[in-house]
């Protein structure tokens, strides 16, 4: 044997291959990907690639609609909404991104827990999840920044809460299904401890669906951050972000100005169907059986 | 060592039954001894207790009631989880029915077999580990070039070759064979079996082996126990068991066995009645009654103990009172 046959450099190359075939067969998981990069391009680059200060505002060209200087228009002080809306990704993507790891992490692992030992832990964190099931999660959100006050960790944090619930049920439900799994019982023969066979034996094989669920969980948790900025309890003007612009430019649409509002909310959609197509390609490449 | 190498005693196993305050007999006071080297067969029908019995052995479940004795130590009343540490667990090894059910589906062939190696058998270094699984690969005839392949990626019955592999990798004193062969086609079947046989020969290992295939079981046994709704109801030589059984639902289960002989002239004995429930059963009650076609009085009143029919032939029934027909 030349090398170890499970070496990481085989696995990469399978994965890599793998993945190239997925493409090749669902042509909309190419889009999503190239979308996705895009927009984790604009996340990364946005503020040294926009044509103007997104928060500069210019007294003589305030509202103006799109034209060959600002392609998206101008805003109520004259600031472009072009630029406002490409230096916004990095923090809507940020945030989001932030809280659905947090809630990701947290729940899935007490969910497994749960579901693993049972008990007294199963009991307490069933309880947990009900509780906040119990409520209308936006309105949640909303308690939880006004108790706590509007930081950006808190509403990291509070995003990440109102989400635990759902992946907290979904790793339990996992986990449940795969505790007396023939595999599990080798696992034990070949001297695993509990804890062990639960983060190398069960753990890995729930993943696919809580990553499929954390990919459209993604979109879901840009609509929140865009809602509670919308309501103006999210991130403080004059923060470029697309809740707060839509929010700002909801105003002016009555009176025939809707580039405001229009673009940061094309944005917001195109971000969270992005995350969402993303989710099915993710599923068909994190579960091994497709793999050939 | 002059005791057998695993002894059972009185073994029960009960499974509470979801929503009552009742229990289903999985194992109800089960004996049994294995001596080094043979091979035990375990025949009984579907949900006879047969899977429970071989984890109550394997230490996978907690037994109810009784011991379970390895070279004379007990085992039967270590804790799962600590015997899971212990330095017997590599002893007693489980090949298991469904292969792929069985493998880690994110675990290659390596790695599984691998596992055993380094958590049981201290063998933590890579290269000493592609060494050692390259042996046991070497041993169940699995292709080198397949280490690298997920479960799904291989054949039945190259998964079940991984199940092997797994199992003998640290030479376990007792193997399990949980139908190792029933989820295979048939023509794999074979190969896996005669796999089996050569192994013990040269591993030196002791089989358990279980099955509903009486043929298989036949072939492959020098005892064999018969197992019905908790309780083993005969048990004696492979041979004799199958020539000259007694237990009506032993003689049920032989006249059952298909045989290439389409002019011969063979009686056979049909079960009919209802299944007596393995959740509370009567203590007085014959297991058998309900569907036994010799049935009298006497096996309402009082459950038949084993009794010798001979040197090693072993009976629970009121009909052979007496060691004779």
């Amino acid at each position: 044997m030349s090398a170890p046959a499970s070496g990481a450099g085989f696995a990469l190359r399978q994965a890599l291959r793998h993945g190239r075939h997925l493409l090749a067969e669902n042509p909309l998981s190419l889009v999503a990907f190239v979308m996705m990069v895009s927009f984790l391009g604009l996340a990364l680059l946005g503020q040294w690639i926009v044509p103007f200060d997104p928060l500069a505002s210019d007294a003589t060209a305030q509202l103006q609609a799109p034209s060959r200087v600002h392609w998206f228009g101008t805003d109520q002080v004259g600031r472009d909404i072009l630029s406002r809306v490409v230096v916004a990704t990095r923090l809507d993507l940020a945030i989001s991104a932030s809280a659905v790891v947090l809630s990701f992490a947290a729940g899935s692992v007490a969910g497994a827990c749960a579901g693993f030992y049972g008990g007294w832990l199963e009991r307490i964190t069933s309880r947990v999840v009900d509780t906040i099931m119990a409520f209308p999660l936006f309105v949640l959100a909303m308690g939880i920044i006004v108790a706590v006050g509007t930081t950006l960790t808190n509403i990291i944090i509070t995003i990440a809460v109102i989400n635990f619930p759902s992946y907290a049920r979904m790793a339990r439900a996992e986990v449940n299904v795969r505790r007396e799994a023939g595999y599990v019982e080798a696992a034990r023969l070949a001297g695993n401890s509990p804890g062990r066979i639960l983060a190398l034996h069960v753990y890995p094989n729930c993943l696919p669906p809580l990553i499929v669920q954390a990919s459209m969980n993604m979109g879901w948790a840009m609509l929140s951050v865009a809602g509670l900025s919308f309501i103006g309890l999210g991130v403080r003007p004059p923060t470029p972000e697309w809740g707060i612009m839509v929010s700002e430019g909801a105003a002016f649409m009555i009176s025939g100005e809707w580039w405001a509002a229009f673009f940061p909310g094309l944005a917001l959609m195109l971000a969270v169907l992005t995350f969402n197509l993303l989710g099915d390609a993710l599923r068909d490449l994190v579960d091994p059986r497709r793999r050939t | 060592m002059s005791g057998p190498l695993l002894a059972v005693r009185e073994a029960r196993k009960r499974f509470p039954v979801r929503g009552t305050r009742r229990w289903v007999h999985a194992v109800d006071g089960v004996n049994f001894t294995i001596e080094a080297g043979e091979c035990l067969g375990l025949v009984g029908e579907s949900g006879c207790g047969k899977s429970t019995l071989v984890r109550l052995v394997a230490r996978l479940l907690e037994p109810t009631a009784g011991q379970i004795l390895l070279d004379g130590q007990e085992i039967g009343s270590v804790p799962v989880t600590e015997f899971a540490r212990g330095p017997l667990r590599a002893a007693i090894q489980m090949v298991f029915q469904d292969p792929a059910d069985s493998l880690n589906p994110r675990f290659t062939a390596f790695d599984t077999i691998a596992d055993p190696l380094a958590r049981l058998g201290g063998v933590k270094d890579r290269r000493t580990q592609a060494e050692r699984v390259a042996a046991v690969a070497d041993l169940v005839r699995l292709p080198d070039e397949l280490l690298g392949r997920l479960p799904h990626q291989l054949s039945g019955g190259q998964q079940q070759r991984v199940g092997i592999a797994r199992a003998i990798a640290l030479s376990p004193k007792l193997l399990i064979l949980d139908e190792p062969t029933s989820a295979l086609d048939v023509s794999v079947q074979a190969v896996i079996l005669h796999l089996l046989v050569e192994l013990r020969e040269r591993l030196g290992m002791t089989y358990l082996f279980v099955s509903h295939d009486l043929n298989l079981v036949r072939l492959i046994s020098d005892r064999v126990l018969v197992m019905y709704s908790g309780v083993i109801v005969e048990s004696g030589p492979a041979g004799e068991v199958f020539t000259h059984p007694y237990h009506p639902y032993t003689r049920a289960l032989i006249s059952a066995i298909p045989v290439a002989d389409p002019g011969g002239r063979r009686e056979r004995i049909r079960l009919i009645g209802e299944p007596q429930s393995p959740v509370d059963p009567r203590p007085t009650v014959c297991r058998f009654y309900g569907r036994c076609p010799e049935r009298f009085d006497r096996c309402l009143r009082e459950m038949p103990a084993l009794r010798a029919m001979g040197t090693s032939h072993e009976v629970a029934c009121h009909r052979y009172e007496g060691g004779s027909r």
